[in-house]
């Protein structure tokens, strides 16, 4: 799960990490009063949305008088705005954050995430803030520095020292940075972060360390027990066919393709992606309907895909384990007559009643293709769509 | 011979008495050899009494003791399921097979990081699969977990995939061809587990009993790079490779907590590549995996 920049904000502050002063506006006037009530004479003004990128599509404006402020504020609320991450149709601009501008000597960058490979968290750390983390990756790897965190220790002094002074935080800031280090660790544990990034940290004229951005991912797995991260959630921000799929315990991820395809298992279902892949088509979706998928998780399955209005063609393939294939045949059935399916179905099933399974399907009386390979399924459904 | 279990394993459940431990156990009890394998169960609350003929204890450290047992399977629901895991460990068992789906990823790092510690201080290491995996089987004697017994059958051909039904894929075609599997084994979905893929390659290289193996992965993390990389130093077996998710897009969760682009080097394209550099006989197609490995051997 996802939060916006000022929610970070919050967070990082309850943990002790500077960041500017702002509010959080959701109209044009409440963004003007923010930087009344702020003072000064320079105000950043950003757009809330969950994806990256945004100063480069033009959702992020400083402003020199608070004409300016209002200038920009009705310029961004509201917007589509399109960054690398939002794909081309970009994504509507609903609330905005204004700050109090930042004299910024020196950016940053630093983030804490849990490194797989040797299954600590890793704090990462970068001179080259403000820029693209992969790019630096890519083109200047030594510029990145990692240390890796037992959680029984926590981030050491020694670490964050270690970071600190190996960016190039000047001799009088490092304490600093230290602290704001141990914050973002502290605040990344406690929330059951997966990602906390902050990217630009600045280095200001006065020696103060402060995070002009904030960038959280939480572990799902551990919503049930961080009620004030839930509280976060802004739906706004999510694909509304991938929220309506989960109120039913569905994976679903909407793709660019024209076969929808229905999987059990998400292992199962990406092969089967690649595979419509693999025989010249492209698939309109990953999901993966789990384990103990009913009738109704089934149809209400086949009406996420056909909301979709993409679909050409659905590819069904089961492997029945514990679930049956005599279970998911009625629930496809079923399905297809709720929803008058009127694109083509190839179904693949195999495993546990199999034979029951394709007789329901054959005696259904429904035009439904069936297969017995995934190859064989693809092939099918490819030439039926096309 | 086999990996990690035969016929002779004694096993505990952990989460005996809830719902899906219930169904499993039936299930694990009726297979091949499982009425003897599976000796124990714990529930510190109804320690003494019964299920399914299977004894009660009141801790993993009491069953072990009563037992002899060696192996653990977990299904306790995800919030206790760490310290599940941790009361395993602390008996000094063996092996612990996590099946559990959902489980804070923060939990699993603490208990990860305690059980390299119990290791490093010269502790009894206990082998961990999983979580969130379907666990693992020798076919004809014994299973330990939530895959279907009935598709399986006596081979030479080692399986080894992180996720539940692509494994049953690899394995049906195996059956249908004739050739049938040593073991087949999950290494679950998660980002935080405990034994890899590369663990797995080194025991079936050392296992006299398997010929060949599939080796199945997905997108997300550096288990099936670094295995391929071992591989290729060290591998007598041909190995058949096939990686999931060449159409996921980055940045997006595909199901699994761990199936999850983050760089470059995690993608199937970037996997697949170094798996047939370093001697896979690689496949983009998952219905081939079958016949490529019957062209091998």
């Amino acid at each position: 799960m996802k939060i916006h920049e000022y929610q970070g904000k919050e967070l990082l502050k309850k943990f002790g990490v500077v960041v500017p002063r702002g509010m959080f506006c959701p109209t044009v006037d409440d963004a003007v009063k923010a930087a009344e009530t702020l003072g000064g004479k320079v105000w950043v003004v950003k757009a809330q949305i969950h994806a990256g990128g945004r100063g480069k599509g033009g959702g992020v404006k400083v402003a020199k008088s608070l004409d300016e402020v209002r200038q920009y504020a009705s310029q961004i609320l509201g917007m589509q705005l399109v960054t690398h991450q939002t794909g081309p149709a970009g994504q509507k601009v609903r609330r905005l954050l204004v700050e109090e501008g930042a004299d910024i000597r020196k950016e940053y960058y630093v983030a804490a995430l849990t490194d797989r490979a040797s299954q600590k968290v890793a704090m990462m750390a970068s001179s080259e803030g403000g820029m693209d983390i992969e790019e630096v990756a890519h083109k200047t790897p030594e510029k990145i520095l990692k240390v890796f965190i037992d959680p029984a220790d926590g981030l050491t002094d020694a670490q964050a020292t270690e970071l600190a002074t190996g960016i190039g935080v000047p001799a009088e800031s490092v304490a600093k940075a230290v602290a704001t280090f141990k914050g973002l660790y502290q605040c990344y544990m406690e929330t059951d972060a997966s990602l906390a990034e902050i990217n630009p940290l600045i280095l200001e004229g006065n020696g103060d360390i402060k995070a002009l951005d904030a960038k959280f991912n939480f572990d799902s797995n551990s919503l049930y027990r961080q009620p004030e991260i839930v509280a976060y959630r802004d739906l706004d921000e999510e694909d509304p066919d991938e929220l309506e799929a989960s109120k039913f315990d569905l994976s679903y991820i909407s793709l660019d393709g024209n076969i929808g395809c229905l999987v059990n298992g998400a292992g199962l279902a990406m092969a089967t992606m690649d595979t419509i892949k693999l025989f010249g088509a492209e698939p309109a979706n990953f999901l993966d309907v789990g384990g103990g998928a009913t009738t109704e998780k089934v149809t209400e399955a086949f009406q996420i895909m056909l909301r979709n209005p993409k679909v050409k063609g659905i590819l069904v393939n089961i492997f029945g384990g514990i679930m049956r294939c005599d279970t998911i045949a009625t629930g496809v059935v079923a399905a297809a007559r709720e929803t008058h399916l009127s694109v083509p179905l190839v179904v693949r099933m195999k495993g546990t009643n199999e034979d029951i399974g394709k007789k329901i399907l054959s005696e259904s009386g429904l035009p439904i293709i069936t297969a017995d390979s995934m190859a064989e399924a693809a092939t099918k459904i490819v030439a039926a769509v096309s | 011979m086999s990996i990690l279990i035969n016929k002779d394993t004694k096993i505990i459940t952990q989460g005996i008495t809830g719902k899906t431990g219930q169904f499993h156990t039936e299930k694990c009890q009726e297979y091949a050899n499982g009425k003897n394998c599976f000796v124990a169960g714990v529930n510190p609350k109804k320690a003494g009494e019964s299920i399914f003929g299977i004894p009660i204890f009141g801790s993993v450290k009491d069953a072990a003791a009563e037992t002899g047992a060696t192996v653990s399977v977990i299904y306790v629901p995800p919030p206790g399921a760490a310290a599940a895991i941790w009361e395993a460990v602390e008996a000094d068992l063996d092996l612990v097979v996590c099946i559990t789906e959902g489980i804070p990823v923060r939990d699993m790092l603490i208990v990860r990081n305690k059980m390299l510690r119990k290791e490093a201080a010269g502790g009894k290491k206990t082998l961990l699969l999983g979580p969130n995996c379907p666990g693992l089987i020798t076919p004809d004697e014994v299973k330990i977990g939530i895959m279907p017994g009935h598709i399986h059958r006596k081979g030479r051909i080692g399986v080894v995939s992180r996720s539940g039904t692509l494994t049953y894929e690899a394995v049906g075609q195996l059956t249908e061809i004739g050739l049938g599997q040593s073991s087949a084994v999950g290494t679950g979905g998660d980002p935080i587990n405990g034994l890899k893929h590369i663990d797995i390659m080194r025991l079936f290289n050392d296992d006299p009993d398997t010929d060949a193996v599939i080796m199945i992965g997905e997108i997300g993390g550096p288990d099936e790079a670094d295995a391929a990389v071992w591989c290729k130093a060290n591998m007598k077996k041909p190995v058949v490779g096939f990686i999931a998710g060449v159409t996921a897009p980055a940045g997006k969760r595909m199901g699994h907590a761990g199936a999850l682009i983050s760089g470059g080097a995690d993608t199937a394209d970037a996997k697949l590549a170094i798996m047939e550099e370093c001697g896979f006989t690689v496949t983009r197609d998952p219905s081939e995996m079958g016949k490529l490995i019957k062209a091998l051997i």
